[in-house]
């Protein structure tokens, strides 16, 4: 397929624009070069994102099962919430008065995000979860610079950790401290204990944890936290699997960031925008970021005003049509899909901690490997050719051979009956014709891209010829 | 797989050879076929301190990017810079290609030595 640049043809273009009724404007001499933007018409552009469209795979058009992304669907209400005029057509720096309906919405989402969180106070700045992973650590680091404590160095992270967490807390200027898991794949409490001390900024935890289970020494993992001096910060990734049965809060997390784009309903992987939204406890508050236009300056600020405002829109009508009842039975399901999905693929492929799980589970292919030859990455390329979203492969790390299964919620036993069938099949292919599946996939639009190339020399820039 | 009598092994799937008061380090076999292809190493600088059992750099792959933990604690006296163009040697020759080598020598991480590591590398899978 043609880039849209290639499909250029000077001169041609759509007439929608009226004819100019203001003044000339004479560009500065530093922005004379041409643009040199695709000239295009109309249907031209549209026929090209239809196609771009009809390329990928979303959870529009089929199972998305990709662990640890939540890829659930997305009720088309919020969206619409998210189109009223009333909200998309307002400025950040409206008179107050003009914008109260706006304000009204921040000010909810962030009541009830701090009750299904178990927080005091919220920030809808950060732009997706990296960046608000920063800025909660950056809370804790306020936290401790506030006190004059400049003694704490470290930050402690498991190693089934998601990378980002690492990343984020030496992006924050701390030092790393890894901490091995125990084989059940929860926090070794041992292991944890013998990095604690006075050198503790404190502890970043998902829980449930990357191999979807929920880690029952939570409330001790706080408490010895917290008894060294540090805080914990809660990675909301997994917030799927618990929301409406038990609060971050409760167990004994002083900040956290949700994924709004993930657990409340805004389309995600295809580039965002995202919210990252971060709470914490009262104590916490007034290190919060704000906006130094909108809310008055002396405090950080880690995006312009309040952040990506639309998607706190669908998070809002996402928790209002969902109601009290709804939000907890929408995690229940989540973690029932996931257990089903779980005990019918298990009469084939491994799981790689066979117990009850949450939201997610870990296969562990590497005996099947052993055995076959065929790897966790040929059995994910041939569920592309079955019109299946591979699951997520290699992660977490501590897992070999791993594929990671997420459902969600909204996949109905059908589609879990489906999936489970197509694993069967596969399970049985790779004892028959393993050859096959080391060039699937046959069907897609594209095959097996080289993915060493692409990380070796990657050209990421079209240059006109 | 391969394994070189004449190194020393970390549980991290590092070598390290001692010679002349200077450690050389690099990944074993081993590390490099679980990793797949190497596409990027991250490489301390001639000068650092390294710290046996911590992080002294990265490598990244296909699948991952895993960190490097230092087999012994001194100085780093030089770093491989051949690896930043061509990262594929730890691959091809896992032995050949060191990553750094380490002057004043002061502590190590337990060591095995081969038939140990054998034994460890067959447990492990």
């Amino acid at each position: 397929m043609k880039l849209i640049f290639e499909k250029s043809v000077p001169g041609r273009h759509s007439s929608l624009l009226p004819p100019c009724d203001v003044p000339a404007f004479e560009l500065p001499e530093t922005r004379q070069e041409p643009l040199e933007l695709p000239e295009l018409c109309e249907n031209d552009v549209s026929r090209h994102y239809t196609q771009l469209c009809q390329r990928v795979h979303g959870v529009n058009c089929g199972f998305y099962p990709l662990g640890s992304c939540t890829m659930k669907y997305n009720p088309r209400i919020d969206e619409e919430a998210a189109s009223l005029p009333g909200f998309t057509n307002v400025h950040p720096l409206a008179p107050k008065a003009s914008v109260k309906g706006s304000l009204e919405v921040l000010d909810l989402a962030a009541r009830y995000l701090c009750e299904i969180s178990g927080m005091d106070g919220m920030t809808f700045q950060p732009a997706a979860g990296a960046h608000g992973e920063f800025t909660g650590v950056l809370l804790i680091k306020q936290y401790h610079d506030a006190r004059g404590d400049k003694a704490r160095t470290k930050i402690i992270v498991p190693d089934s950790a998601h990378g980002t967490n690492p990343a984020t807390a030496a992006m924050c200027g701390y030092d790393v401290v890894n901490v091995a898991s125990a084989p059940n794949g929860c926090v070794d409490l041992e292991a944890l204990k013998a990095v604690l001390g006075p050198d503790i900024a404190g502890l970043m935890l998902t829980n449930p944890n990357t191999v979807g289970i929920f880690d029952e020494n939570i409330l001790e993992i706080t408490r010895l936290v917290h008894a060294c001096g540090g805080l914990c910060y809660y990675d909301g990734a997994n917030l799927n699997a618990v929301m409406g049965h038990v609060r971050p809060g409760d167990m004994g997390f002083d900040c956290i960031h949700m994924n709004l784009h993930k657990t409340f309903a805004t389309p995600h992987g295809g580039g965002g925008p995202g919210a990252g939204a971060v709470g914490c406890k009262a104590f916490l508050k007034e290190f919060l970021p704000k906006s130094a236009l909108m809310e008055g300056e002396g405090h950080i600020q880690v995006r312009g005003f309040a952040g990506n405002f639309l998607v706190v829109v669908r998070a809002l009508a996402y928790l209002l049509t969902l109601g009290r009842e709804g939000v907890p039975e929408a995690s229940a399901n989540a973690v029932l899909n996931a257990n089903y999905l779980m005990q019918k693929i298990k009469g084939s492929f491994t799981p790689a901690f066979d117990r009850v799980c949450m939201h997610e589970f870990v296969l562990d292919l590497s005996e099947f490997k052993k055995e076959t030859g065929v790897s966790a990455l040929d059995v994910a390329k041939s569920l592309i050719d079955n019109g299946m979203h591979p699951p997520t492969m290699y992660f977490p790390l501590i897992v070999h051979e791993a594929l990671m299964l997420e459902p969600t919620e909204t996949e109905s036993k059908e589609t879990l009956d489906e999936a489970a069938e197509v694993f069967r099949k596969l399970y049985d292919l790779a004892h028959t014709d393993p050859e096959y599946m080391h060039a699937a996939p046959h069907h897609a639009q594209i095959g097996r891209p080289d993915e060493v190339a692409a990380a070796r020399n990657p050209v990421v820039r079209w240059v006109k010829a | 797989m391969t394994i070189n009598p004449d190194m020393k092994y970390t549980k991290s799937h590092e070598w390290v050879k001692e010679e002349d008061g200077i450690a050389v380090v690099g990944i074993t076999d081993f590390a490099q076929d679980a990793l797949g292809d190497v596409v990027f190493v991250n490489l301390p600088e001639a000068g650092d301190e390294v710290v046996a059992g911590e992080s002294f750099g990265d490598v990244e792959s296909v699948k991952a990017v895993s960190d490097l933990v230092s087999p012994v604690s001194g100085i780093v006296q030089a770093v491989n810079e051949e690896l930043i163009d061509a990262p594929e040697m730890l691959n091809s020759d896992p032995y050949g290609a060191w990553i750094i080598k380490v002057e004043q020598v002061n502590d190590r991480e337990e060591l095995m030595d081969a038939d140990d590591y054998e034994a460890f590398c067959a447990e492990e899978g």
